[in-house]
């Protein structure tokens, strides 16, 4: 038996790597980046880096750039929330989770885009939380029946309440970094055991061009404290506020994300981070940033490039649409992007269940997607080979007699290997059958097995202390944990 | 006269030198103004049509827009103040709500609204409530344009209408919400006048606004 090859892709010349980093680390020595948060300027400030106080403008030597380079983890292993081991962010490994912070979802009776309620998103994690290819579960939904306020640290209660699943979350203000993190803290125990089993991961922004915003600096200066990964989400727009060629993007996509290097690790050297992202090419009829469009996959598979280059794990938004509804569009955008991601060997991959450019989850996009995920972890493991010799014994077998292979031993032995074999929403049956079951499509499919997951959850397994303490974060009006808990 | 001809062709090329050289030559040659800004408005509008057509595409747009600006910033001082008010299609302060620095779609309504003709006062990103009433006061302006795409930022919105309500200059305005968590029912919550999935239609609601 011969182990396969992994399948690859490449779209960018060693050369041409080098070159990018290279101008990536000559913009922010001359140009610099503008860090727009005060404990991120006294840190440069501390470490001899020249910052314009006015301008808030901060020029980072290529020395410190390559020093902060040599610090960074890597590799990220998350883990569940019972502490086992969940996920090795690093190498060609991948991992897929659900895109995350939509404004709305699609309604499984309407088909209408419409607002998020608290039951929607609890339903969400419980069908994620029972999906077998998607190992880390996303901050989703925002839930329009609480208070603008507290919308951030919100989704992560109720994914920490209904999943073991690691998460991906962030903030959309400063003040939440603190109760998010202590929420985290009361799963694990203490902030030590966080640090050695990171159950969260925080998105933090850089702004386009080449700012860090006050909101997302904090967050990975806070984060690097802990420990806790931050997943840099850089987001040219080719066009708008990046330059319209994808090469160029990705050189500024690679200068904002050094500058989150350079201030992560000097926050604390080692601090784990991810190279990720979520750019896309600006539309120009529309307006929009598309996120399946083919531009945008070449953008996101260039910048992840760069991160392998540089060692250091990788995310990008890949494997979503940019469709208001469930149609071929909304399938054919997805499963390209998540196909070359998985190839890629992008670690994080974030947008399952996404549509219309990043503001609307789908519980029956996200069990479609589920599909698209296990066919893609499929495709990665290659071809191997099993026999020697490959065939000959086996088509020696054939005679009068012998017609088929269908109960041979060999097939038996291997059809469960080598076949990927999908749930019931992938239609393999032929047209009558599908006539007699009531010519339904994937997203009818989709919407029965999220039922059953639904009915099939197991129930909460979080200790009542803890669901307390947990609660104990919400004080706004009408908060009851109950009326979660008993969704 | 073939100089209003040129004039048409330098706004719809984007030729922002061509067009203020042709700004600064009407003024020597002494021509009639009116007649000077109504080819470069003639001009925007067919490339507003392009656009519509799908035959110019936003950076085309976006161009021509700046082009047009950069005439009417020579002539408009040349201008009777009541032509320019009779011009002006009407006053707008825009910008992106304090805590919030998601600025391109703000950007491209006031780029749209300037092209249409209004006179846009963009306030940039991460403004606060007051920064905005303050200068929506002084500058007489009709319509406020708040943009938030942020869930957490949105808030920012409701304490806008709050605040002008308190300082009894409600009615003196209407404002206009924008960004992807806005919805129809948060405008009518917050009591604001309307919003708009995209800057075409901002500009159509602008419009309508002002006719009533
Ligand atoms: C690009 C982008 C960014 C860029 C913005 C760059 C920039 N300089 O503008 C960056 C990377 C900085 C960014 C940062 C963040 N972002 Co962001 N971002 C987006 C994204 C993908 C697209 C926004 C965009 O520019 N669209 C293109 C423009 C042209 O469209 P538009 O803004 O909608 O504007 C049009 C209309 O809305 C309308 N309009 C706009 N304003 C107005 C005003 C008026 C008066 C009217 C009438 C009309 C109108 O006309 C415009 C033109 O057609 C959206 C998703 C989305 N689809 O909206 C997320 C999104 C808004 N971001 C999100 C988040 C969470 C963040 C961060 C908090 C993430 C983090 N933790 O770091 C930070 C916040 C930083 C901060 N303090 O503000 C979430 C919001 C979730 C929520 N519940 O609030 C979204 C929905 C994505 C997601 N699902 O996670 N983001």
């Amino acid at each position: 038996m011969k182990p396969a090859i992994r399948p690859t892709i490449k779209i960018l010349e060693k050369e041409l790597k080098k070159k990018v980093v290279n101008e990536a680390m000559e913009i922010l020595a001359e140009i610099g980046f503008f860090a727009e948060n005060k404990e991120a300027i006294a840190l440069l400030q501390k470490n001899g880096l020249e910052v314009d106080s006015k301008s808030k403008r901060a020029k980072i030597p290529i020395d410190v750039t390559k020093k902060a380079l040599k610090s960074v983890p890597s590799s990220i292993t998350l883990f569940d929330r019972d502490g086992n081991q969940a996920a090795i962010l690093e190498g060609d490994n991948i991992c897929f989770d659900p895109g995350s912070a939509a404004l709305r979802v699609l309604d499984t009776e309407s088909n209408e885009i419409r607002e998020a309620y608290t039951k929607d998103f609890v339903e969400f994690t419980k069908v994620v939380e029972q999906l077998e290819h998607i190992h880390a579960q996303s901050t989703a939904i925002i839930c329009s029946d609480v208070p603008e306020e507290v919308s951030d640290m919100y989704r992560l209660l109720i994914c920490l309440l209904f999943s073991k699943k690691p998460v991906i979350t962030g903030t959309f203000k400063k003040e939440s970094f603190a109760k998010m993190k202590d929420m985290l803290v009361t799963i694990r125990g203490s902030e030590k055991k966080l640090r050695e089993k990171p159950l969260a991961i925080f998105d933090a922004c850089p702004s386009p061009p080449l700012k860090w915003s006050d909101l997302t600096c904090q967050s990975i200066i806070d984060a690097a404290k802990y420990g806790i990964p931050s997943e840099f989400i850089s987001m040219p727009m080719t066009g708008a506020n990046a330059p319209v060629t994808i090469l160029g993007a990705i050189v500024q996509h690679a200068a904002e994300t050094l500058a989150g290097v350079v201030i992560t690790q000097l926050v604390s050297p080692s601090a784990p981070v991810i190279w990720g992202g979520s750019p896309a090419v600006f539309d120009m009829r529309k307006g929009t940033t598309p996120m399946g469009s083919i531009d945008t996959m070449m953008l996101d598979i260039g910048y992840t490039e760069i991160g392998k280059y540089l060692n250091i794990p990788t995310h990008a938004y890949l494997g979503m649409s940019d469709a208001k509804i469930l149609d071929m569009q909304a399938g054919f955008e997805t499963g390209m992007g998540a196909l070359l991601a998985g190839i890629k060997g992008v670690n994080m991959i974030s947008g399952a269940g996404m549509i219309d450019f990043e503001t609307t989850q789908s519980i029956q996009k996200v069990v479609i997607d589920n599909e698209i995920c296990g066919m893609t972890y499929k495709f990665i493991e290659g071809i191997t080979q099993r026999d020697e010799p490959i065939a000959k014994d086996l088509l020696n077998l054939f005679d009068e007699k012998t017609t088929h292979l269908l109960a041979h031993d060999h097939t038996l032995k291997w059809f469960r290997k080598e076949q990927y074999i999908p749930s019931t929403i992938v239609d393999r049956g032929t047209k009558e059958e599908w006539i007699t079951n009531g010519r339904k499509s994937i997203g009818d499919r989709a919407k029965e097995r999220a039922e059953k997951l639904i009915k099939k959850y197991p129930g909460l397994s979080l200790e009542n202390d803890v669901i307390k303490e947990l609660a104990s974060n919400f004080k706004f009006a009408d908060f009851d944990i109950k009326k979660i808990t008993d969704i | 006269m073939v100089i209003f001809d040129e004039c048409k062709k330098a706004i719809v090329r984007g030729d922002i030198e061509k067009a203020e050289e042709l700004a600064n030559q009407s003024l020597a040659d002494k021509l009639n103004l009116n007649t000077v800004v109504d080819a470069f408005s003639d001009a925007i509008r067919h490339v507003g049509n392009l656009f519509d057509e799908g035959e110019y595409f936003l950076p085309e747009l976006m161009r021509s827009a700046e082009a047009m600006k950069a005439a009417m910033a020579i002539l408009t001082p040349h201008l009777s103040s009541s032509e320019v008010e009779t011009r002006s299609l009407g006053t707008v302060v825009i910008g992106t709500i304090e805590g919030d620095i998601h600025d391109i779609g703000k950007t491209l309504v006031a780029a749209m609204l300037t092209a249409e003709g209004f006179e846009v006062h963009d306030l940039g990103a991460d403004v606060p409530v007051t920064t905005f009433i303050e200068k929506a006061l002084e500058v007489n302006a009709q319509l406020i344009c708040i943009s938030a795409l942020l869930t957490t930022t949105m808030v920012g919105q409701k304490k806008l209408i709050n605040q002008l309500v308190k300082q009894n200059i409600r009615d003196r305005f209407k404002v206009l919400l924008g960004g992807a968590p806005v919805s129809k029912n948060w405008v009518a919550e917050i009591g604001a006048d309307g919003t708009a999935e995209n800057a075409i239609s901002a500009v159509k609601l602008a419009k309508e606004l002002m006719e009533h």
